[in-house]
Order: C-alpha cells, then sequence, then structure tokens
C-alpha cells in the first residue's frame, strides 16, 4: 500500500504533470508566470484546492449520485477556491492583487475538476490526498519553471517571495521583453513541451 | 422518484453545509482583509489626495453616522496651510461588481480635491483604466458638490473612458453617491472635526 501511495504521489510530478503531459489548466499557465513568484503563489493555491476538493470528493463519492456529480464536485470546487481567495486577502494581499481574477478562475480549472472526475470519485481518500498533493505540486512546479524562464529572459530576475529578487543578470543585461508579454507565454510552454518530449523519447 | 429526492437532499444539503463553512471563514476573515484593503488600498488613495497633509489622515480616521443610520469612515486631512479637508470611500457598480472610489473634499470650499479608484474586479486593460489612467478620475478634480458628476451620454459633465462606458458610469455613480453622502453628514464631519 505504501508503494503504491508514492507511485499516486510520484505521478503528478513527472508522468502526468499537468500542463506538460496532461495538457489542461493552460489559461492561467500562460496569463500568470509573468514571474516565479505568481507562479508558485498560483500553484500552491491550486494544490490546496486539489488537496481538499480530492478529499471531500472521496469521502462523499458513494453518497452523491452520479446524475449530479458534476454539479456537486463544482459546489465543493468553488466552497475551497472562495475559501483560498479570503485566506489570500487576509494574508498575502499584495499576491492577491498580482493574480487577481485567476484566484476565482480555479473553479473552472479542468485539472481540479478532472482530478475530482478521473481519481477522488474512485479511490479512498488516503490516495486522493496523495494523488491532490502530487499533481498540485507538479502544476506548482511547471509554473514555477516556466515563470522563472520568463522572467529571467524577459526581466532579468528571479522573485520568489515579496517582490525582492534573489537573483540579479546584472546591469549589462539587456531584458527580452517580449518573454514577459502574452506571446512569450506560448513560446515558453512550447519550448518546455519540446524538451519535455524529447526527455521523454528516450 | 426516489432517486430525485435523493439528488435533491444531496444537494441541498451539500449547499448549505457550504454556504456555512463561507460564512465561518468570511467572519473569521473580515477584520484581517478590511486591515490589508486599508493598507494597500486605501492608504495610498489617501496619499494622492492629500500628498502634503500635515496629519495623519489613517491614524485619524473616524465613523460618523446620521439620523438615518448612514454610517461613514472619514480620514480626515489638514492641508499646509491649515485649511481642513475629508476623504472618504463611496461604491459603484461596475462591469465585474463593485467599485470603490476614494473622494476628497474640501471642508471650507466644498469642492473635490480629487478621487482615485480602490477596489475593483473590471476587466484587465479595459476597467481598470479607471484606475492606472488618471486622466478619467482627474475629471473630478475642482468639481463643487452640488455639479452633476454624471457621464455625458447620461446628460452630466463627466468624458466616460472609450470602451468602458460600464466601469466609467460605476465611477460616476460613486462620485454622486459621494457628493449626496457628503452633504448630509457635513454638519457631523465637522462637529467631529473641531
Amino acid at each position: 500500500m505504501a508503494q503504491s501511495l508514492v507511485k499516486e504521489f510520484t505521478k503528478g510530478l513527472w508522468a502526468e504533470i499537468p500542463p506538460f503531459r496532461l495538457v489542461l489548466g493552460l489559461c492561467p499557465v500562460l496569463a500568470v508566470t509573468k514571474s516565479v513568484e505568481n507562479g508558485i503563489g498560483m500553484g500552491i493555491a491550486t494544490t490546496f484546492v486539489l488537496i481538499f476538493s480530492n478529499l471531500l470528493i472521496s469521502l462523499l463519492r458513494n453518497i452523491i449520485p452520479s446524475k449530479v456529480r458534476i454539479a456537486c464536485y463544482v459546489v465543493i470546487i468553488a466552497t475551497f477556491v472562495t475559501i483560498v481567495e479570503l485566506l489570500m486577502q487576509a494574508y498575502t494581499y499584495e499576491l492577491f492583487l498580482k493574480l487577481g481574477i485567476f484566484i476565482p478562475l480555479i473553479v473552472v480549472n479542468c485539472i481540479v475538476l478532472g482530478r475530482a472526475e478521473a481519481f477522488a470519485s474512485k479511490n479512498g481518500p488516503i490516495f486522493s490526498i496523495a494523488d491532490g498533493l502530487g499533481i498540485g505540486l507538479g502544476f506548482t512546479l511547471s509554473l514555477a519553471a516556466l515563470g522563472s524562464v520568463r522572467e529571467l529572459l524577459g526581466n532579468g530576475t528571479l522573485t520568489i517571495w515579496d517582490g525582492l529578487p534573489v537573483f540579479h543578470m546584472g546591469a549589462n543585461f539587456l531584458p527580452f521583453k517580449f518573454m514577459v508579454e502574452a506571446p512569450g507565454a506560448f513560446v515558453g510552454l512550447g519550448l518546455m513541451l519540446c524538451i519535455m518530449n524529447l526527455i521523454g523519447k528516450k | 422518484m426516489r432517486e430525485m429526492i435523493n439528488m435533491i437532499v444531496v444537494l441541498t444539503v451539500l449547499t448549505a453545509f457550504s454556504g456555512g463553512l463561507l460564512a465561518v471563514v468570511e467572519r473569521g476573515t473580515a477584520n484581517k482583509i478590511e486591515d490589508q484593503v486599508l493598507k494597500f488600498q486605501k492608504a495610498p488613495a489617501i496619499k494622492a489626495i492629500f500628498p502634503e497633509a500635515t496629519n495623519n489622515p489613517l491614524a485619524e480616521r473616524f465613523t460618523v453616522q446620521d439620523t438615518e443610520g448612514d454610517k461613514l469612515q472619514v480620514f480626515p486631512g489638514i492641508m499646509a496651510d491649515g485649511s481642513k479637508a475629508v476623504a472618504f470611500e463611496t461604491k459603484g457598480t461596475g462591469f465585474g461588481g463593485p467599485i470603490g472610489l476614494m473622494v476628497g473634499i474640501n471642508l471650507k470650499t466644498d469642492k473635490i480635491i480629487k478621487a482615485r479608484v480602490t477596489t475593483h474586479s473590471e476587466t484587465p486593460g479595459i476597467g481598470t483604466r479607471a484606475k492606472t489612467d488618471l486622466s478619467f478620475v482627474n475629471q473630478f478634480s475642482g468639481k463643487g458638490v452640488h455639479e452633476n458628476l454624471a457621464l455625458k451620454g447620461d446628460n452630466g459633465e463627466i468624458d466616460a473612458m472609450s470602451g468602458a462606458t460600464v466601469t466609467s458610469r460605476g465611477v460616476s455613480i460613486a462620485a454622486i453617491q459621494a457628493e449626496k453622502l457628503y452633504l448630509k453628514l457635513k454638519p457631523e464631519i465637522v462637529k467631529h472635526m473641531k
């Protein structure tokens, strides 16, 4: 049991890493990865929602009638998203302002509903938490990776927390502004998918 | 029939439980969120309205109440030349929900000093110009509290932002609301600031 639990957790980190392998939830991936900080913040918020919605849906999986299951999942997911939104407003207001509309939009993120439908509705609560944690961390890592590439090239900095850059390319570095604009997100994501597929081919 | 009742019961219990949970979280975070809004939204707006205040408008804020029970949080400002002014926030409905507008009014001349947008949930790049592009809200500067602050399309004097009429109207409604509240509560405010 312990072994398969680890498997459910680690699959989210590589084999089913959301934006690259499942290619789900691309809207926030493209929109918020202007900096590492935004990427990590969005990732953690999504992870929180994933863990709790997976847990609750898994606990209620035998009670929820199959005909109204999607409605029930959406109610559960929306509740946790609103909790995240309130908590972010209360404790990380600046990050909340930067992420803006993308926090409430986690409700319609395919990853969360996808995990509810594909995993939590068929598995026990402990496995569902492992699945949510794995997929959520995978999502966070992907956002952080894409965010760091875009921020490094587009702005010449790396910012992890509170707007303070932990790394700076130096005064001679000319920022490649294209990377922090919307088209840069597509190019960055495309190239990363490309690299992922190259590695996966072996 | 049994199946239908089952569905109704599950959905009802689930939504009721969610509602209850959210109410608890909302209540638990309300004070904290108010502090954050004060720090990150109202404070910069007040700083912009009273750049040279000799007092601390945030620390000296007070609440006034009229006979009808309308409450208003007021930020007093004392100008470099000693004249007194107040700033307070009103709400109008924009495209994505309520828009907060912080309005500063000079108590002596009854004229608007400046207005600034605070909290909002408008469309990025379109409605958000109300906050980022100051040329729209600067139209309120210098207007008297008896002037018509409606949009030109609504027979007023304010130019709407092109492409963002609903947002512009929301801001204008907040400004008109501010005029009304000011006229109604001025005696109370003056009494408080003596």
